[in-house]
């Protein structure tokens, strides 16, 4: 354990250079180098869920919709597994199985547009189901991989990418993500009435002069590239997107300019806990963050779904 | 403002929804289109309110070519209430009205004061201002529709396209609309199934059937005993109404026979 009172100094050391003892260097490290990125890390990555948890429900018009519906964890693990594999991206040193995953996520999300594209613009449920369907597709590809490259760590690598965790955040895995999840967050609050109204339908939007073809191509870019960016840094932690959106929906109304403020607030402090918990739960062991959000999400979700009031497309 | 509908034809899939349509809504009238199910009406009013491109054919707003026209810049001029219900939200009953802005609103700014009070008015118009904060998907079915007209009338349009407006509304609810349509002064296309309050309502009636117009013109020209047969496939008699003289349909269970209620 480490003081409150030491910890702030050795955050108070990191930021401005102040000079530490030498017998306290390991403590500092652990605070510095390793738990202040993890956290930041989980902030940001909670509040990048929340808010594309919120644009994808939009988006596909289904309230079971979650970041990951449109096949960017499942293109993501075949992405990191065969990096593991394969060896490619060697050149990539340390980055190479993110970089893998990132480029999983958008090659399958890329796929599922593709199939779901139509004459007539993406429609939402042909979305989901085209996601659905290939997301079984990419796990059977990943099945493959691991079934014909011998070797323990592939095994290792998908818990990691389908359960997710933040136990490789190192200082150089934030810059990205959080200037996308940022960027990301401020489009989709920009975009905030328009997704009011493609919620009414597409044609009354059409009738109030929102182009809903035109808005769901870049929700669906812009989703997932944030999605995409956040599977690389963290593997696919479920339920935070699917959950965190109808809490705060409950809580502030269905409006997109107050939930899209809201929904990642919860997010970010929601996975900095459970974080924290997965690492003191089992300690020295940790668990993977699927199984808390997972532990927590679906009792939260099932009473949700129980309480009277809260409607989601009239059903 | 004028509508016109030009040769309207839309291919949906390889079948024709609407052929050859041309109907004229002069500026400041009520015209109602009717016909039979499937027979193209809201097909047609899809293209006035722009969520279908026409595959043949020009709609004029004014003088102006719709397709020529934003989205947005139609939706100023031409409000719509569709066949859609509440939407996938849970939106309190103010916030779809304020929707209505929509169009002439940049970005995500709120309402001012002048548009806040034409929400209220409008809610009040269509009797819903005491359901201002319930959600629309906990709401009736009239109520819902008539918050969703309370939207179409503070998007302050020029045109206003209707499809079967008073679906779902009590008789005062059905005559309060219609009446408030015959006040309003605006260009009003309008779908209706009941063809007496389409009589009462319109200035002009197209009949559509099989998505071709086979008849224009007043209530009385259009709202005859052989054309009703013809068109609908029952059979009416068609009565002057006592009080207004608009033609009113009187329906016999098909077919009439006297001897029936005794064999």
């Amino acid at each position: 354990m480490v003081a409150p009172a030491d910890t702030l100094r050795y955050l108070w050391a990191g930021v401005t250079g102040d000079l530490i003892g030498a017998d306290e260097v390991s403590r500092y490290q652990i605070i510095w180098q390793l738990r202040t990125p993890r956290v930041l890390l989980a902030a940001v990555v909670g509040a990048g869920l929340g808010a594309v948890g919120v644009a994808v429900q939009a988006l596909v018009r289904n309230p079971l919709a979650d970041p990951f519906i449109l096949g960017v964890s499942s293109g993501a693990s075949v992405g990191a597994v065969a990096v593991g594999a394969f060896g490619v991206l060697g050149a990539l040193g340390v980055y190479a199985v993110s970089a893998g995953a990132f480029l999983g996520a958008l090659g399958g999300t890329v796929l599922v547009y593709a199939a779901s594209v139509s004459a007539a613009g993406v429609t939402p449920l042909r979305l989901v189901l085209t996601g659905v369907a290939l997301s079984f597709g990419f796990q059977a590809v990943m099945g493959v991989i691991v079934y014909f490259v011998p070797g323990n760590e592939a095994t290792g690598t998908i818990l990691f990418w389908t359960l997710g965790g933040f136990g490789a955040a190192t200082w150089g895995s934030l810059p990205l993500v959080t200037v996308v999840v940022l960027a990301g967050v401020a489009l989709l609050r920009s975009a905030s009435r328009r997704l009011d109204v493609m919620t009414l339908g597409d044609e009354t939007a059409a009738s109030l002069g929102v182009d809903t073809d035109r808005l769901r191509r870049g929700l669906f870019a812009l989703t997932a590239l944030m999605t995409g960016a956040m599977v690389a840094v963290s593997g696919a932690i479920g339920f935070v997107g699917l959950v965190i959106p109808h809490v705060v929906r409950i809580v502030v109304g269905a409006g997109h300019r107050r939930v899209l403020a809201i929904a990642p607030l919860v997010g970010a402090v929601f996975m900095v806990w459970v974080d924290l918990v997965s690492r003191v739960v089992a300690a020295p062991r940790e668990l993977p963050l699927g199984f808390i959000t997972a532990l927590v999400g679906v009792p939260v979700f099932i009473l949700l779904l129980r309480r009277r009031g809260y409607l989601f497309g009239g059903r | 403002m004028e509508l016109r509908l030009e040769g309207l034809s839309v291919t949906v899939a390889g079948t024709d929804l609407v052929r050859e349509l041309s109907l004229e809504v002069p500026g400041g009238q009520v015209v109602g289109l009717v016909g039979p199910n499937g027979s193209g009406k809201s097909t047609a009013l899809r293209c006035v309110y722009r969520a279908l491109r026409p595959t043949h054919g020009t709609v004029w707003l004014g003088g102006e070519d719709l397709a020529g026209l934003s989205l947005r810049q139609s939706a100023r001029s031409v409000a719509a209430l569709t066949q859609e219900g509440g939407g996938d939200l849970d939106f309190t009953a103010a916030e779809v009205v304020a929707l209505g802005r929509t169009p002439h609103q940049r970005g995500n700014r709120s309402l001012d004061a002048r548009e806040r009070e034409l929400c209220r008015e409008a809610m009040e118009r269509m009797d819903v201002a005491h359901l201002a904060d319930r959600g629309v998907l906990s709401l009736s079915g009239g109520e819902r529709q008539r918050v969703l007209v309370a939207r179409c009338l503070v998007q302050e349009p020029r045109v206003l396209v209707l499809d079967e407006p008073t679906n779902h509304l009590d008789v005062r609810h059905q005559i309060g609309l219609l009446s408030l349509i015959r006040r309003a002064g605006i260009t009003v296309l309008v779908v209706l199934h009941d063809l007496n309050l389409a009589a009462a309502v319109c200035d002009r009636i197209g009949v559509l059937s099989e998505g071709r117009l086979v008849a224009t013109g007043t209530p009385r020209e259009v709202l005859v005993t052989e054309l009703v047969e013809r068109v609908f496939g029952v059979s009416a008699t068609v009565v002057p109404h006592p009080l207004t003289g608009d033609p009113q349909l009187l329906y016999t269970l098909s077919p009439h026979t006297p001897e029936e209620g005794t064999t």
